[in-house]
């Protein structure tokens, strides 16, 4: 087991012919990905290595039977790629793109909410389930199947997570970015809810950052239904209020989105905080030693 | 990004949002004829930062006569405002905004924003304006109404009449008050803001309802399809050397009173690495992601403007190699080094794809560059690095 992806995944990458498209598809399909389809609009009917082009995700969809989407849109055009894919009732979406403008994505996530498709990102690594479906940009060959379920809002820390546990002989169920941005399809919610009901996971991870109050609200949602141990942790104990630390959500606004306030809040929920980045391989073997 | 007072008050006027009348202002002389040009007193002269509080750090005069604008422009042209949200370093004032004194009865607090949590449009106002907002909210949110709007919908005039009835209006008011919200989520739609502010709204005693003092930010994703508002960028509101990075596509944030500069993979990476260097018991010089590519063009440049703050006394490096390979990664810092003349030491933490060659490359290098095997013992380097 594992959540929401595996190997029935069947995927349909949104712009397969640009440069990013193209080589991150290589990837997906050389870790084992099962890559069905591709769309651009006015390349139907060309075919990158072998996966055949469509021109809409209809007929991507109606000819493949693609059940999840990779998608790499520019930013000025990928609400509407997200939205195409949401009509067509693809159940997984993944959006790499970053810098999808705010205004777009708060279209895209009430439509969504009127759907049955998940939207995972956008400016996310992807989702990964060891050893069976790679949907993403994440470096494949750092994971390995096992207990432990990821969740992240960051792509290089989640990296780091995943090589932490991994040098310490633990192997991951599945590994999902969320995404930096501020409006963003899943949540960490949404992710502690799918680990919990799902068998192979025993342990789950969550790594947070300054901005919004989805680690507060996730803190809660944990010490009510979470009954497998987690553990936290938050960047950003360093940034300054009010400047964009890279990502467009990882802003302190006032005195709300504080590393602090987010560490303050896990803790109370029983959640195991990482302070030290450096310490998180460590802490993951203590804590979780009693269920692996 | 931020934009100024008298700016914002440009868009409030091209929507038909009230405000006082005015001008802005660069010379004495300019706020002078300005002051004329209004024939009434008093006139208010205000510093144009992009930082609030200005009134507080003596910022904002009334002036009762021309001689007191004269008096005021001189004073406040050229000052270093300091304020809550400038920093002690504080903000140099290079142009005023000159405008109409009103009568004023009531000061009331209108914004206007997309809501990460809800994913909709929220409007927040309150009848105790004119004051810091996050501090009525801690003290007394009772006093702040909130109106969610789907952007799916639009906004409605059930909307506006929760808002008009909420901030207990006269209702000779609630026309134009109506009409003036719909025109600010039309303004806030149209042009991707991040925010839309205006604290104090007024309402003044022959009965209008204007905007005293006007904030807009913009979603620096949507900045590509609003040329005007990209033309309102003012650069000597940032620092210099963001200014440098950001043509070079660096992600770089300088950190007053840093010792320890930093280069990074990844914002969230970068910013778990800032907090390294402080629990070190150093402390982050800067926040710089250098994103997924990396380029040797970008490390160089990178190198070139954290080295360029002589209170840098080390840098660390520290690089997820995932699709970013390390042996490239270590050829383009290698490069960079050579070219730039580095005189600080170098801390330098790689991981991820062909790391093994990476490191080898470094240490052949010839250069001063330590290697850590790890996060922690990164950590450890740089902090002798800091005390030495």
């Amino acid at each position: 087991m594992s959540i929401w992806v595996d190997k029935n995944t069947r995927l349909m990458v949104q712009g397969i012919t640009g440069r990013e498209g193209q080589f991150h598809t290589m990837n997906c399909k050389a870790y084992g990905t099962n890559v069905v389809a591709g769309v651009t609009p006015g390349k139907g009917g060309q075919n990158v290595e072998g996966i055949p082009v469509f021109n809409t995700v209809a007929k991507a969809v109606k000819e493949t039977g693609a059940n999840a989407a990779m998608v790499f849109v520019p930013p000025p055009f990928c609400a509407d790629a997200i939205l195409e894919s949401i009509e067509a009732g693809i159940p997984i979406i993944v959006a790499i793109t970053e810098g999808i403008p705010v205004m777009d994505m708060l279209k895209v996530k009430n439509y969504l909410k009127t759907s049955k498709s998940r939207l995972i990102g956008p400016n996310c690594p992807g989702i990964i389930t060891p050893g069976q479906c790679k949907i993403g940009i994440q470096p494949g060959h750092i994971h390995t199947p096992g207990p432990v379920g990821i969740v992240s809002r960051s792509g290089t820390l989640t990296y780091e997570a995943v090589h932490q546990i991994g040098s310490m002989g633990i192997g991951q169920s599945t590994v999902i970015g969320i995404g930096g941005d501020p409006v963003n399809g899943t949540n960490f919610i949404d992710c502690l809810s799918a680990f919990q009901a799902d068998p192979q996971t025993k342990a789950i991870i969550m790594v947070g950052e300054i901005g919004g109050s989805a680690e507060e609200d996730a803190a809660d949602f944990v010490k009510a239904n979470v009954t497998k141990p987690v553990i936290g942790f938050i960047a950003g104990l360093t940034a300054p209020p009010g400047r964009r630390m890279g990502h467009a959500g990882a802003i302190i606004s006032g005195s709300s989105g504080t590393a602090q306030g987010k560490i303050k809040a896990m803790q109370a929920a029983g959640i195991t905080v990482v302070e030290n980045l450096g310490e998180m391989g460590r802490i993951a073997k203590e804590a979780f030693a009693k269920v692996i | 990004m931020k934009i100024h007072e008298f700016q914002a008050k440009e868009l409030f006027r091209k929507y038909g949002v009230p405000v006082p009348r005015g001008s802005v202002a660069f010379t004495v002389a300019e706020a002078k004829s300005v002051g004329a040009e209004l024939g009434t007193f008093p006139v208010v002269v205000k510093a144009q930062i992009h930082a609030g509080g200005r009134g507080k750090g003596g910022g904002v005069k009334l002036a009762k006569n021309r001689d007191e604008i004269e008096d005021y422009a001189k004073k406040i042209l050229g000052m270093t405002l300091v304020t809550h949200q400038t920093g002690p370093e504080g903000k140099v004032v290079k142009k005023l905004l000159v405008e109409e004194g009103l009568p004023i009865e009531k000061e009331l607090y209108l914004s206007v924003l997309p809501d990460r949590g809800t994913a909709k449009i929220v409007f927040m106002a309150s009848e105790a304006g004119g004051m810091d907002i996050e501090e009525v909210a801690a003290k007394t949110p009772e006093k702040i109404i909130k109106v969610y709007i789907d952007p799916l919908l639009g906004f409605k005039g059930f909307h506006a009449n929760e808002l008009a009835f909420g901030l207990n209006l006269k209702p000779e008011l609630i026309k134009q008050f109506n009409t003036m919200v719909a025109a600010l989520y039309k303004l806030c739609v149209d042009y991707d803001c991040s925010l839309v502010e205006i604290n104090p709204l007024v309402l003044t005693s022959d009965n209008r309802v204007i905007a005293l003092d006007g904030k807009i930010n913009f979603d620096d994703n949507a900045i590509y399809r609003h040329k005007d508002v990209a033309e309102y960028r003012d650069l000597d509101e940032e620092d210099p050397s963001e200014v440098e990075a950001s043509k070079f596509d660096l992600n770089y944030i300088k950190m007053p009173g840093g010792n320890i500069g930093n280069m990074v993979n990844g914002a969230g990476l970068a910013m778990a690495t800032m907090d390294i260097i402080q629990q070190a018991g150093a402390a982050p010089a800067n926040f710089l992601d250098v994103g997924g590519g990396a380029s040797a063009e970008q490390v160089e440049n990178g190198f070139r403007i954290i080295l360029a703050d002589p209170a840098v006394k080390g840098v660390l490096i520290n690089i997820f190699g995932g699709i970013l390979r390390c042996d490239r990664l270590a050829n383009g810092v290698v490069e960079a080094a050579k070219k730039v003349g580095i005189n600080v030491p170098v801390v330098i933490r790689m991981e991820g794809t062909n790391v093994e060659q990476g490191r080898e490359i470094l240490e052949k290098s010839g250069l001063n560059l330590i290697t850590a095997k790890d996060v922690s013992d990164a950590a450890q380097k740089i902090a002798a690095v800091a005390k030495g």
